[in-house]
């Protein structure tokens, strides 16, 4: 790990990425399964309007639009642990880490409050085609943020540059996903 | 061949070719059923054949597994096996295992589970074989170097072992029952089998084309993601309509649309690595069923699999012969081919034979790929008639039986192509060429 650049070569064009490069094949995979449920949404809505946007109207924009925030905040604090470690700050890089933590545990508490309200208001996963790719798309991407704070977790421990920036990165793919299916779920009419 | 304990695999790779034969003829027989429906019905009747045909093949795959570890592990670990008893030990008695089971079948005694059909204490004595295995494989391992195949090898026979476990759990709600039925057979194709077979193809690469390792294990680690990425949950596109909640078929149809990433990933590896390596090693045979692997993988498994892999399709083409199709070129293309590849590539070194007598070995090839292409297409043919007439139109299943009788008949046809050259096969794998000079044989020899 000690020597980057030595570490990352031969990986063809993934050599050139920050972090792991096998974090960046997750990363496209997972690209490539949320884009793909994200299009199975876009045309399962196509094809029956009506049920959608009448079930639409039951989702909690606000706390989506919450959500949005946080993960992206979050993920400012990451960023900046990453930039603090690299000008040779390691302890103000765990502190930022600690923060993204924190902040980004608020997205599950959210989203705990949210599924609840919709399991009380007697919407599950197979109410319907809307509220099954719902649970999928957003129980996905919820599982990925539980993870995502495991790896923060482990990487503002073991605080190599190379580690920050494998984790950050995974932590950038589950924002991105984010904001990807927030308007693609919560908001699109 | 360096090591004196990788003599080990020799009776493992014998026991696999014979089961080899066995299987081919158990499917011939089946296809000659499907032509003469009534052909044998009072004697053996067709599902005990085709549970011989389906059993032979698992059981040859793992005998092949098992002597390619024990081939290439002491060469990984620069080490010998831990212990050769347990070795001699676990082969007579899987063979006797094996030999109980479709003995017992063809006096009707199963437990009729599809694919798992052998009676208990069998289920039994391969859960010992499988631990005696790993424990001395394991061991193995622990005391020698610790490469990325060998690690990935291990890791792919562990998964093996653990996903049979679930052999033993046999609910009886029968939606739970294929539920967890599907772990067995299916965790291991679309999973952990895929590393073994990764890990013998980096194998083959790294001796064969003398490759950079730092390479191949790059490529390696990249497929292995993929694969279990996929897989794992790819493996939800057997969930639809079986009893099963409906968003299997979302979680199903999009990580088994994925699943054709790690093959496609083989491809690529499988040709870059000789395109850089070069193809000039002397066993060329080992080398064509090396790469005629990866190719046949990817689309037995790969694009035929993707073919109904999407719900809205599979609606209509679950449970035909599309899936037989697939079904049959994903485990030859895949499985089948990998072992014949480690076996072409192991046996001269393991005989003491030289130089390769490849010439019949690569018309084996050719033969046998022809055969299994073409028993493909024409179950593809009737797959697709099939589901027009009878899921489409909604003639009975009898009356379209009929309908595809033909392609039935041209399948059987292949088969005999298949069986030719399986025979081939063997004969080139065990007969010695006038040309040919034994050196040294089963002793320990400097290395390629």
């Amino acid at each position: 790990m000690s020597d980057l650049n030595e570490h990352n070569s031969g990986w063809g064009p993934l050599s050139s990425l920050p972090g792991n490069p096998i974090m960046w094949v997750l990363i496209w995979s997972e690209l490539l399964v949320f884009g793909a449920a994200l299009s199975g949404f876009a045309v399962a809505r196509m094809l029956d309007v009506q049920t959608f946007d009448a079930s639409q109207a039951h989702l909690d924009r606000f706390f989506g639009a919450l959500n949005t925030m946080v993960l992206l905040t979050s993920g400012l604090c990451a960023a900046l642990a990453v930039r603090v470690r690299s000008d040779g700050n390691s302890s103000a890089s765990r502190w930022w880490m600690v923060y993204a933590i924190l902040i980004g545990s608020v997205f599950l508490y959210v989203k705990i409050i949210e599924y609840g309200d919709k399991l009380d208001a007697g919407f599950d996963i197979e109410t319907n085609t809307f509220f099954t790719l719902y649970y999928l798309i957003t129980g996905f991407h919820f599982f990925h943020v539980i993870m995502g704070l495991i790896i923060l977790a482990i990487v503002a421990w073991k605080n190599s540059l190379e580690n920050l920036e494998t984790g950050a990165a995974f932590w950038h793919m589950v924002d991105l996903i984010w904001v990807l299916v927030y308007p693609v779920i919560y908001l699109v009419r | 061949m360096k090591y004196e304990t990788q003599k080990l695999a020799y009776p493992y790779f014998l026991a696999a070719m014979g089961l080899f034969v066995a299987q081919v003829l158990g499917g011939l027989l089946a296809g000659t059923v499907y032509i003469f429906p009534n052909l044998l019905a009072e004697a053996v009747p067709f599902n005990v054949i085709r549970m011989i045909h389906t059993n032979a093949l698992i059981v040859w795959l793992l005998f092949g597994f098992f002597g390619a570890a024990y081939y290439l592990v002491p060469e990984e670990t620069e080490t010998e096996i831990h212990s050769p008893l347990i070795a001699k030990l676990q082969f007579w008695l899987f063979l006797f295992g094996a030999a109980a089971a479709v003995l017992g079948y063809l006096f009707g005694i199963h437990e009729g589970r599809e694919f798992l059909e052998q009676p208990l204490w069998i289920k039994v004595a391969i859960v010992v074989v499988a631990l005696m295995f790993l424990f001395n494989i394991s061991m193995t391992l622990l005391k020698g170097r610790k490469t990325a195949v060998s690690l990935i090898l291990v890791m792919g026979l562990w998964g093996l072992a653990l996903f049979f476990l679930f052999a033993f759990y046999n609910p009886s709600n029968l939606a739970l029952d294929k539920m967890f039925w599907w772990y067995v057979v299916h965790l291991w194709v679309e999973g952990v089998w895929e590393l073994i077979m990764a890990a013998i193809l980096a194998f083959l690469l790294i001796k064969m084309t003398g490759i950079d390792r730092e390479i191949v294990e790059k490529w390696l680690y990249v497929i292995v993601s993929m694969t279990l990425f996929t897989g794992l949950l790819g493996m939800g596109h057997h969930y639809f309509w079986i009893g099963t909640p409906g968003y299997w078929q979302w979680i199903g149809s999009i990580f088994s649309t994925l699943e054709v990433l790690p093959f496609f990933a083989i491809v690529v590896f499988a040709f870059m690595v000789v395109r850089k390596g070069g193809r000039d090693h002397p066993n060329q045979a080992a080398m064509l069923w090396t790469l005629g692997c990866a190719v046949l993988a990817f689309f037995g498994a790969g694009v035929w699999g993707f073919m109904h892999t999407l719900a809205p399709i599979n609606y209509l083409t679950h449970g035909t012969q599309v899936t037989a199709a697939h079904g049959h070129l994903a485990f030859f293309g895949a499985y089948v081919m990998v072992n014949l590849a480690i076996i072409t590539y192991a046996m001269p070194h393991l005989r003491g034979m030289q130089p390769y007598n490849q010439v019949l070995n690569m018309w084996s090839f050719w033969i046998m790929s022809s055969g299994m292409v073409f028993m493909t297409l024409t179950l593809t043919a009737a797959g697709i008639l099939q589901t027009h007439l009878q899921r489409v139109m909604g003639i009975s299943f009898m009356e379209v039986a009929d309908e595809i009788g033909f392609f039935f008949i041209l399948r059987g046809l292949s088969g005999v192509v298949v069986v030719i050259g399986v025979l081939l096969f063997v004969y080139a794998t065990l007969s010695t060429d006038k040309a040919q000079v034994r050196v040294g044989g089963m002793k320990p020899q400097a290395a390629e």
